[in-house]
């Protein structure tokens, strides 16, 4: 076929995306420079930098960042390693292997706002939560997971969405191992653990480099879980860049710090993005 | 213990292994279903009642404050409407790609792909300044829009490795049987990825129903998909929990049942094909 | 009368030159098989016949017409794929009767012909099943009946029988030759095995990178390689290539000195001088074992018992191991010294380019 035709076809999605890429993010870089906000909308005067200084002297900026960033390792870190663990354990045939598998997969489908109301009432509630019963069974006194640890309960959240995800891949990826592989590995004298540490972890790499990818993407970006349980609290300690600039925007309605803040965000995600990139964009392209 | 004895007891301590800890994960949901069946003094009993008499009138209530039908039809609305739309886009996209494939085809799908990661904070004001400007703020058409090219790119790389893997010599023998490119893409090209297509929409549907940032922020009320009705009983004043359970099974479960019935398919297309 | 004609053929890929100028005239009727080693442009050749690959260079004529540019489904042209390339979503009596159905040809008349041809390959009883239910021997007579249903100017095969189980093979290949004989029509056969090439082709074009290194009827091949890739290529053992010490031409025969044993040649003339790498050329079954006083000397490494026949594989004196031909049921020994008597009516030579040298035989 001729070169102009599948060009043609193409064309949509591209510049479909080029606009969705292009528009907004050169409206951000221009709201980023001026001074405008929606409680006073025709003041709009070029003001530099000032907006950025606003933003990262913002004594949440920090926090922000670091609770970003500490959300992103600890689940992408919890995912994975629990994952391959107890994917590697469940990969034999057992009864009721596909109600399992139906039971695990669960979680990923629920919505995040759901999710953290369910995690914020009835699992968390230090007076009538599951937890609470729990350690007050064992003659325990019973955590106020929000108010003392609240990274943490949207680390636990987050991480019960992903991790039947994570679990899920690598088992579909453990089923095509090449049992011949590992039956040489037994007749060489291989115990588990070897099989475990010289087959089954580099022939999880591809799969590993895929789940870090996707999670990547949408944990950079988790919102509605905060927003919806601690509401960034108490004080910035569940607060990540994506809450600290809807507040700045929409609850504050500062259009000029919000986009500075956007583009720190869009900076900060390229960061990731690149070390990301080249790490499982080969794996990605086979 | 016999080899055999001893295989037989490794099997069982697997089964009994991963059911526990399936049954851990399904708990919390497991837990919202049987709540939504109690009154809200069962359902904040300490200890957690296991066997009560179940009620339906917390769906009845649900659907009476917050209008249920018309929140599940916008959900219903935007993300069936953005997935059809996005794969209208897509398939011409990635069928021009996966069967003529240029030198730049591998950079414009990892280009693609990392509009992904454009975080959507990034670009929220302009976004929401664009749509209050053209009138679709708190619109159904706002979503569609956005989840459309949110999910484009994902769309376009599913169907592209699915594409790929189709047996080029198919084709060549249509060509060689008279088949024009159109007769190409609609009587071979179609019918034969059919499975995958579906489960590309499947797994579109499923992250439009569950997004949260733009419907939270672009649609607060009358084109509020489930995501953000739900969000508005976080409240803290009052412990409605055997509401919201019910409100929460009414908004998961067809996204839910939905998933379990193709959640094979869905790991192997969110997986770009790399999980076989 | 040449019915389809390639002229200076080209193919460039980007950094690879597949076709190097290919002239090929074929007549109507007639069976062509390419063959030649993985990669040298033979299923590149076939693919820009059918025009699935565009050429970068050169024509094609089919039957007077000017066909080098035209897209594949306008050729007239059909073929049958080493994969089979059956649609999978199809039954089988939709997968022969797709092309048909594509021309908009009337449904009686599809009717007819697809009948006519599910009779001829034995289909009938799985017309309406899927490719996938189907075994890979009636996978393959689908994909071939897909192809005569159309009735084309040429049939192209893409190595058709490479996916098959031996038995199944020596089937299939008599079927096709018997299907050449009945239909008639124009064939052209890919394959890199050359048994299928010698029995199925009234002509056979040897291809080496890119180039056509000889065409030729299967025996003019094997009994007249003009190089020694050809030589090499054609027959079952290996044709021996015995480098010569020495050959001169004394009194009206050409001398060689093969390895210390001096050899008469029966040649009146070369038609080239020869030069100190001169390579004798020597088949398997132009040899024989004798109890002694033979051309040349050797022991016996290894026999391989065929049932038919049997082959030794003799070690000379410098190292060279050659296969001599020997009776089925002759009780040879490994580690047996042994004689070797030479056909030299059959030698061939090879100069230093690898190509033949031409020699005027002797007159009996």
């Amino acid at each position: 076929m001729k070169r102009s035709i599948t060009r043609l076809l193409m064309a949509p999605s591209v510049i479909l995306l080029l606009a969705w890429m292009i528009i907004p993010l050169s409206m951000t870089i221009y709201f980023s420079t001026i001074e405008f906000s929606l409680y006073n909308p025709d003041q709009n005067g070029f003001v530099g930098w000032e907006n950025f200084e606003f933003f990262i002297t913002d004594p949440a900026f920090m926090p922000a960042v670091a609770n970003t960033l500490i959300l992103l390792l600890s689940v992408l870190f919890i995912t994975v390693v629990f994952g391959v663990m107890l994917s590697a354990l469940i990969d034999k045939p057992f009864y009721g292997q596909g109600i399992v598998r139906v039971l695990l997969i669960s979680p990923f489908f629920i919505m995040p706002t759901v999710n953290a109301l369910i995690w914020k009432n009835m699992m968390m509630n230090p007076v009538y939560g599951i937890f609470a019963w729990i350690s007050t069974s064992f003659g325990l006194e019973p955590i106020d997971w929000l108010s003392n640890h609240p990274l943490m309960s949207i680390i636990m959240m987050v991480s019960w969405q992903w991790l039947p995800f994570a679990i899920l891949v690598f088992v579909t990826a453990l089923q095509s191992q090449d049992t011949e592989q590992k039956e040489a590995a037994q007749m060489d004298g291989a115990t588990g653990l070897h099989i475990f540490r010289y087959l089954t972890i580099p022939h999880l790499a591809r799969p590993i480099a895929v789940v870090v990818m996707i999670e990547t993407i949408f944990l950079l970006a988790v919102f509605a879980e905060i927003l919806v349980s601690t509401n960034g609290g108490p004080g910035y300690d569940s607060t990540n860049l994506t809450y600290l600039i809807y507040n700045q925007a929409l609850l504050q309605f500062d259009v000029g710090t919000a986009s500075a803040g956007g583009l720190l965000a869009v900076v900060l995600a390229n960061i990731v993005a690149f070390f990301l990139i080249r790490a499982v964009g080969k794996n990605l392209t086979v | 213990m016999t080899l055999n004895q001893q295989r037989k007891f490794k099997t069982f301590l697997t089964g009994l292994f991963a059911w526990s800890v399936a049954l851990v994960l399904f708990f919390p949901i497991f837990w919202m279903f049987i709540t939504s069946f109690k009154t809200e003094l069962q359902a904040i009993s300490v200890p957690p009642a296991l066997f009560f008499e179940p009620t339906l009138e917390n769906y009845v209530e649900v659907q009476e404050r917050s209008d249920y039908v018309k929140h599940a039809l916008n959900s219903v609305i935007t993300s069936f409407g953005s997935t059809i739309l996005a794969l209208i886009i897509a398939i011409p996209a990635a069928y021009s790609m996966a069967f003529f494939p240029g030198k730049r085809t591998k950079d414009i799908l990892l280009w693609m792909l990392s509009t992904k990661m454009l975080p959507a904070v990034g670009v929220l004001m302009p976004i929401y300044l664009l749509s209050r400007d053209y009138g679709l703020l708190d619109t159904r058409a706002a979503l569609v829009i956005i989840f459309t090219l949110m999910n484009l790119p994902i769309i376009v790389w599913m169907l592209f490795s699915y594409f790929k893997d189709l047996p080029k010599e198919i084709l060549e023998a249509a060509r060689m049987d008279g088949a024009t490119p159109w007769d190409e893409i609609v009587k071979v090209v179609l019918p034969l990825s059919l499975g995958a297509i579906s489960s590309t929409a499947l797994l579109s549907i499923v992250l439009c129903w569950n997004e949260a940032f733009w419907s939270l922020n672009l649609t607060p009320s009358d084109a509020a998909p489930l995501t953000a009705m739900i969000a508005s009983y976080s409240s803290p004043e009052g412990l409605f929990w055997a509401k919201l359970s019910a409100a929460s099974t009414l908004a998961c479960a067809p996204i839910v049942i939905f998933g379990w019935f193709c959640q094979k398919q869905l790991v192997q297309g969110l997986t770009f094909g790399a999980v076989k | 009368m040449s019915y389809l004609t390639i002229t200076e053929l080209q193919k460039h890929y980007d950094n690879y030159h597949a076709l190097r100028g290919i002239n090929l005239s074929i007549t109507e009727g007639e069976f062509l098989v390419f063959v030649g080693p993985s990669g040298c442009g033979k299923s590149t050749l076939l693919r820009t016949i059918a025009g699935l690959e565009s050429s970068t260079g050169g024509t094609i004529e089919l039957d007077g017409r000017d066909i080098t540019e035209l897209a594949s489904s306008k050729r007239d042209l059909a073929m049958v794929f080493q994969s089979y390339a059956l649609y999978p979503h199809m039954t089988v009596a939709d997968n022969l009767s797709f092309a048909l159905r594509l021309a908009k040809v009337p449904d009686a008349e599809i009717k007819e012909k697809v009948r006519s041809v599910s009779a001829s390959l034995q289909l009938d009883p799985l017309l309406d099943r899927k490719p996938k239910e189907l075994s890979g021997g009636q996978r393959q007579r689908v994909a071939i009946g897909r192809a005569i249903v159309r009735q084309p100017k040429v049939f192209l095969f893409d190595e058709p029988l490479s996916n098959l189980d031996a038995a199944l093979r020596v089937q299939m290949r008599l079927e096709l030759a018997r299907l050449h004989k009945k239909l008639g029509t124009t064939m052209i056969y890919v394959t890199h095995d050359q048994i299928e090439a010698m029995t199925l082709a009234d002509r056979v074009v040897i291809l080496n990178a890119g180039q056509i290194e000889q065409v030729g009827t299967p025996l003019e091949l094997y009994r007249q390689p003009n190089s020694r890739f050809v030589a090499e290529f054609i027959g079952t053992p290996k044709m021996n290539l015995i480098p010569a010490n020495k050959a001169a031409l004394q009194d009206n025969n050409l001398a060689i000195d093969l390895l210390g044993n001096q050899i008469d040649f029966p040649a009146n003339r070369l038609k080239e001088s020869l030069s100190a790498s001169t390579i004798v050329g020597i088949r398997p079954e132009h040899m024989t074992l004798v109890e002694q006083d033979g051309d040349i000397q050797g022991r016996i490494e290894l026999v391989e018992h065929l049932g038919s026949e049997a082959y030794a594989h003799i070690q000379l004196g410098n190292d060279q191991t050659i296969i001599v031909k020997a009776p089925a049921r002759s009780e040879l020994k490994d580690g047996q010294d042994v004689s070797i008597n030479i056909d030299v009516q059959e030698i061939i030579l090879f100069n230093e380019n690898d190509r033949v040298i031409s020699v005027i035989p002797e007159e009996a």
